[in-house]
């Protein structure tokens, strides 16, 4: 395998990357927060696709500037994925906190049923796609083959900002601070006059905001129909058990290894691309059970 | 068990459900269908739900088959092959219905063709393209009304060495699945005899609901192969099309073949380029060269625009040759019974004897089931007129020319096909018609 | 329950099955189907009494149910081999898979089975030419105990070894949890620690029940198959897995009956969702659950219980209020 083809299967694996990882964050944050994994992170993903197609073809039946394309994107996945992801924290996720997890995680898989009929019955079985903002953008040409500006220089940049905004965020803000505080230990964090509550509802609204913009980044490339939920969903759990459950950086790279794993795996050998994300969650997950990048915590007897 | 104690219980509750008996009219003749109404392939079987209901309701008007009402049950491919099953079952044991329609999915119509035969119920085959099924074994009650994968993919590769004969290297990227890797093995094998020398550099199976074919595309920029076979639908083919124009794959120098996009034009609309091979799976497409003046015609497609909002795709037409097909059957095996209303298999025996006639030309049914369906193909084309691309240039290949005959394996009759074959479009006796 | 209440309620139950089933032949398909499930789901619960949950649980299935289309189409075995070896597929399988899955609790558990039944999954669907891809391996209905049966016949047939199998592999399961194994397999969710210093290795203890829970799996695979005579790759998929925990907690995980009930609910829930409102099935089990985790956390045999407790005797209930004064 030349040099060229090297550089290709890099530019690819970057892009999928990018896409993964905006996804696998908000599942992880959630976990971190309430410590249940949320299946129907699948549908805020879906719905932000759905929702973000929606958009961009109301502007264009409305005749509005085609620039706005791109912060519609963002505009639907804020608007759908807080949306979505406070009415689940409000009737569900609030009330399961106490339950056994095996409970809790039921609880969030009959959720995730639940929207992706309710996704078919208001977006129908047509595969739906809105591709203006990469025609927007247009092309470059990279080792002779055509690249969009769009996989190649927005999602990794969305992906980066997403990255050092959410550090940036539990870090230096006060209420980021809390969040990290309720992560780590929930009654502790209330024993100091933490808004659990609160905190929770928010970092689960934002959450729910990233996994729905990983589906409307995804929405100009991708063509959605019933179903792409579930798979987006069991590769971004692929990247964060393969990260480490609440790892935020390790979740960037457990997403670029898998990302340029499938993208090489295509150009060497593919007949093995879809095994290569549980592949490695496996290797991973054999060797550290608790993931790539967790902290060891102490065992409570 | 007591068998005869059993074999009674069953008789009493057939007799009770009343659909056994082959001697009086029924107070409606009850047809199963089975189609996608939610998944992926929805976008196959919704349109071509339309088109039943838009047809049983003509059949009806007209005065039903035989004189009886039909009365169409959907029941929906969506809910998975194990699910499928116990419905089929449920509706032929529960409500007595003889006549059934399966299936859109190749894997479903495996499932049930066994099914059928052992219920000695009447299954038409009316979209899966599976040549498998009838040619591993001999069936009584399964017929196909359409032409099947063997049939389309040979008369693409030779639509194809009549618009670029001197092509040199082809790559495949096709859903992985059964559809997608038998229609790459059949026009591969094809090649393999008729051209030889054509290099297969590259064969990429992406998933079936694959998100995001950058990767492939990326391949396929690198290759540079002069042709590209796709054999993809739905929300897959949608996706390729505008990732491919999105980072310029569609030059002149490649020639792309997409046997399944008549399927997806209207919903690409200018995301298709023009000079790409198209498909429509048989003989049938609403501007098809030698109906698309025809009366009844015109009246299907615009009903049918004005019903779904849309141009009839292929499925709404394969829908239209198993009804058309059926009632020729069923009127076929009334007159040969004496005006007696006839079993599943005597209709099965009339469908093999008769003709029947769609929207494109007659169709007629060989004894192993299989019916010779011309097939479309043409390469696309941009008329200002539409908002969507249409087929130009097409050429209609009959289907005595690419079918194995009876008895014969697909394999193996390509691997004897004479290497002239490649030329045979170029000949005088197959007419060009343009898009009008 | 008391015993002698269960033993007659599980009579009365098996006795409707059969006399539906034969009364309305199409109803065998989804009665067999339903007990696979159940046999499946009996697994679920002795890993969910170890206080885990599995997430790729049905790949055990999956992989009997492809062992027995690979023998039957080979070498057209009886369907009584077919389920045992089959199941022994299985058992093999998961005693290789549990000797590293036994180091693992919680998430980290559901996780692991997740990611290995996925690769099943995705090599089954990938490898068309020897696992005939998604579409599946078809073998042709096999003799049962050496009789050459027609579809009906074979079905009743496969129906009476579905019941024996599920009253077998219910009794089993209830056995295991009041013996020695199953309680210490329960130590393992209240607390593990104890559980060692007791000198009993939860590992081994944890491998036993893992392998007991994949054999029910296996067997109820190798039902599915021979009821469907064809099998897929998605017997194997993640929501399947999901599926079955569904069940477990529909239908009661803390009794092998409450796997079964579980079963036939959601099959014929589904069945009939699935014609009458389609395209909404999956919303309409989606609510069923998340009521039942509210409403009935120990599920549709838990609400059984409650109506079938004996009356408690007078004498019991007045020292309970004296000592609740005393208390208080």
């Amino acid at each position: 395998m030349d040099a060229s083809l090297i550089v290709l299967a890099l530019m690819d694996g970057a892009s999928y990357a990018a896409l993964l990882f905006v996804v696998a964050l908000g599942l992880t944050l959630i976990f971190g927060v309430m410590r249940i994994l949320n299946i129907a992170h699948g549908s805020l993903y879906a719905w932000g696709g759905y929702f973000a197609a929606t958009l961009g073809l109301a502007i264009t039946r409305f005749g509005l500037p085609s620039w706005l394309a791109l912060p519609a994107l963002f505009l639907a996945a804020i608007v759908i994925g807080s949306l979505l992801a406070s009415v689940l924290e409000f009737t569900l996720l609030r009330r399961i906190l106490d339950k056994d997890p095996i409970l809790q995680l039921l609880v969030t898989f009959a959720a995730f049923m639940v929207l992706e009929d309710l996704q078919r019955l208001i977006w129908g079985v047509q595969p739906v796609f809105v591709s203006e903002v990469v025609n927007q953008f247009g092309t470059l040409e990279v080792a002779g083959v055509t690249y969009t500006r769009y996989q190649l220089l927005v999602l990794p940049a969305v992906a980066i900002a997403a990255l050092i905004g959410l550090r940036w965020f539990l870090g230096r803000t006060a209420i980021g601070r809390q969040v990290t505080a309720v992560t780590h230990s929930r009654e502790v964090a209330i024993a100091m006059g933490v808004n659990a509550q609160r905190v929770t509802w928010l970092t689960i609204a934002l959450g729910g905001v990233l996994g729905a913009l990983g589906g409307a980044l995804a929405s100009p490339t991708t063509s959605f129909t019933p179903g792409i939920g579930a798979d987006m969903l069991v590769l971004s759990f692929a990247v964060v058990a393969t990260a480490g459950l609440g790892q935020i950086g390790g979740a960037a790279i457990a997403a670029l290894m898998i990302g340029m794993a499938r993208s090489f795996s295509v150009y060497l050998l593919p007949e093995i691309e879809v095994l290569v994300p549980y592949l490695i969650m496996v290797a991973v997950l054999l060797v550290r059970p608790e993931g790539l990048f967790s902290s060891v915590a102490a065992r409570r007897i | 068990m007591n068998r005869v104690l059993f074999s009674g219980l069953l008789a009493a509750s057939m007799f009770l459900h009343g659909g056994a008996s082959a001697q009086e009219k029924p107070a409606e003749l009850k047809i199963g269908i089975t189609t996608f109404t939610s998944g992926a392939a929805s976008v196959f079987g919704v349109p071509a739900k339309a088109a039943a209901e838009m047809l049983i309701e003509d059949i009806n008007k007209a005065g039903g088959i035989g004189g009886v009402k039909v009365t169409p049950i959907f029941i929906d491919e969506g809910i998975g092959g194990d699910k499928l099953l116990s419905e089929y079952r449920r509706v032929v044991q529960e409500q007595g219905v003889r006549t059934m329609l399966a299936s859109i999915s190749s894997g479903n119509c495996n499932t049930l063709a066994p099914v059928a035969e052992d219920l000695k119920v009447l299954n038409i085959m009316w979209d899966c393209g599976t040549e498998k099924i009838l040619e591993n074994k001999r069936y009584k009650y399964v017929v196909r009304t359409q032409a099947n994968a063997t049939t389309e993919m040979v008369a693409t590769v030779l639509y194809l060495l009549k618009v670029r004969p001197d092509f040199k290297t082809i790559a495949v990227v096709n859903q992985d699945y059964a559809w997608g890797r038998d229609s790459a093995e059949i026009v591969l094998n094809t090649l393999k005899v008729l051209r030889p020398d054509v290099k297969v550099v590259a064969e990429m199976f992406p998933k079936v609901g694959a998100s995001d074919f950058s990767t492939e595309i990326s391949r396929l920029q690198a290759l540079r192969p002069d042709v590209v076979l796709n054999t993809s639908w739905g929300g897959d083919l949608d996706t390729f099309v505008r990732q491919a124009g999105q980072r310029g794959l569609f030059k002149p120098t490649t020639t792309f073949v997409m046997p399944l996009i008549e399927s997806s034009l209207e919903r690409l609309g200018d995301a298709v380029p023009a000079g790409i091979i198209a498909g429509a799976r048989g003989d049938h497409y609403w501007a098809h060269p030698e109906t698309v003046n025809d009366a009844a015609h015109k009246d299907f497609v615009t009903r049918f625009r004005a019903r779904t909002k849309s141009y009839p795709i292929y499925p709404a037409y394969h829908m239209a040759q198993a009804l058309v097909g059926l009632k020729a059957g069923y009127e076929g095996a009334l007159k040969a019974n004496g005006g007696k209303w006839p079993a599943p298999e005597q209709v099965a025996q009339a469908m093999r004897s008769n003709k029947f006639k769609a929207y494109g030309r007659e169709l007629s049914m060989r004894e192993d089931g299989q019916s010779l369906e011309a097939q479309l193909l043409g390469v696309t084309k941009r008329d200002p007129k539409y908002p969507f691309a249409v087929i130009d240039k097409m050429v209609l290949v009959p289907a005595e020319l690419v079918t194995p005959p009876v008895g014969q394996m697909s394999l193996e009759w390509i691997k004897g096909l004479r290497p002239d074959m490649a030329r045979l479009l170029g000949t005088e006796q197959f007419k060009t018609h343009d898009f009008k | 329950m008391r015993t002698a209440t269960l033993v007659s309620l599980v009579a009365v139950l098996v006795l409707a099955v059969l006399g539906v089933s034969l009364s309305m032949p199409w109803l065998k398909t989804p009665v067999l189907m339903a007990i696979s499930h159940g046999l499946a789901v009996t697994g679920i619960i002795v890993l969910i009494r170890a206080g885990q949950v599995s997430f790729g649980h049905a790949m055990y299935a999956c992989v009997s149910g492809y062992a027995v289309a690979f023998l039957g189409r080979a070498f057209h075995l009886d369907t009584l081999w077919l389920v045992v070896l089959g199941t022994m597929v299985s058992i093999a399988a998961a005693a290789l898979i549990g000797v590293f899955m036994v180091r693992y609790r919680g998430i980290f558990f559901g996780m692991l089975n997740l990611a290995f039944s996925m690769v099943l999954f995705s090599v089954l669907g990938k490898f068309g030419g020897l696992t005939g891809g998604t579409d599946g391996l078809r073998f042709d209905r096999p003799a049962f105990a050496g009789f050459v049966m027609e579809r009906e016949d074979f079905e009743t047939a496969l129906l009476g070894l579905g019941l024996v199998l599920a009253v077998g592999g219910g009794v089993l399961v209830m056995r295991y949890f009041g013996g020695v194994n199953g309680q210490c397999l329960a130590a393992l969710k209240t607390n593990e620690t104890r559980l060692e210093y007791l000198g009993i290795s939860a590992k081994r203890v944890f491998w036993g029940g893992y392998v007991l829970s994949a054999t029910l799996c296996g067997l109820g695979g190798t039902l599915f198959a021979l009821t469907q005579g064809l099998v897929t790759p998605d017997m194997g998929y993640w929501v399947r897995s999901g599926e079955l925990v569904f069940i477990a907690i529909l239908g009661g995980s803390g009794h092998a009956l409450g796997a079964f009930i579980g079963a036939f609910v959601f099959e014929f829930v589904k069945l009939y969702a699935a014609s009458l409102l389609t395209g909404a099935w999956q919303l309409a089990l989606g609510i069923v659950l998340i009521v039942m985790v509210f409403v009935a956390p120990k599920g549709l045999y838990g609400l059984l219980v409650r109506r079938c407790k004996p009356p408690e005797p007078k004498a019991r209930a007045v020292r309970k209020n004296v000592v609740k004064e005393v208390v208080a």
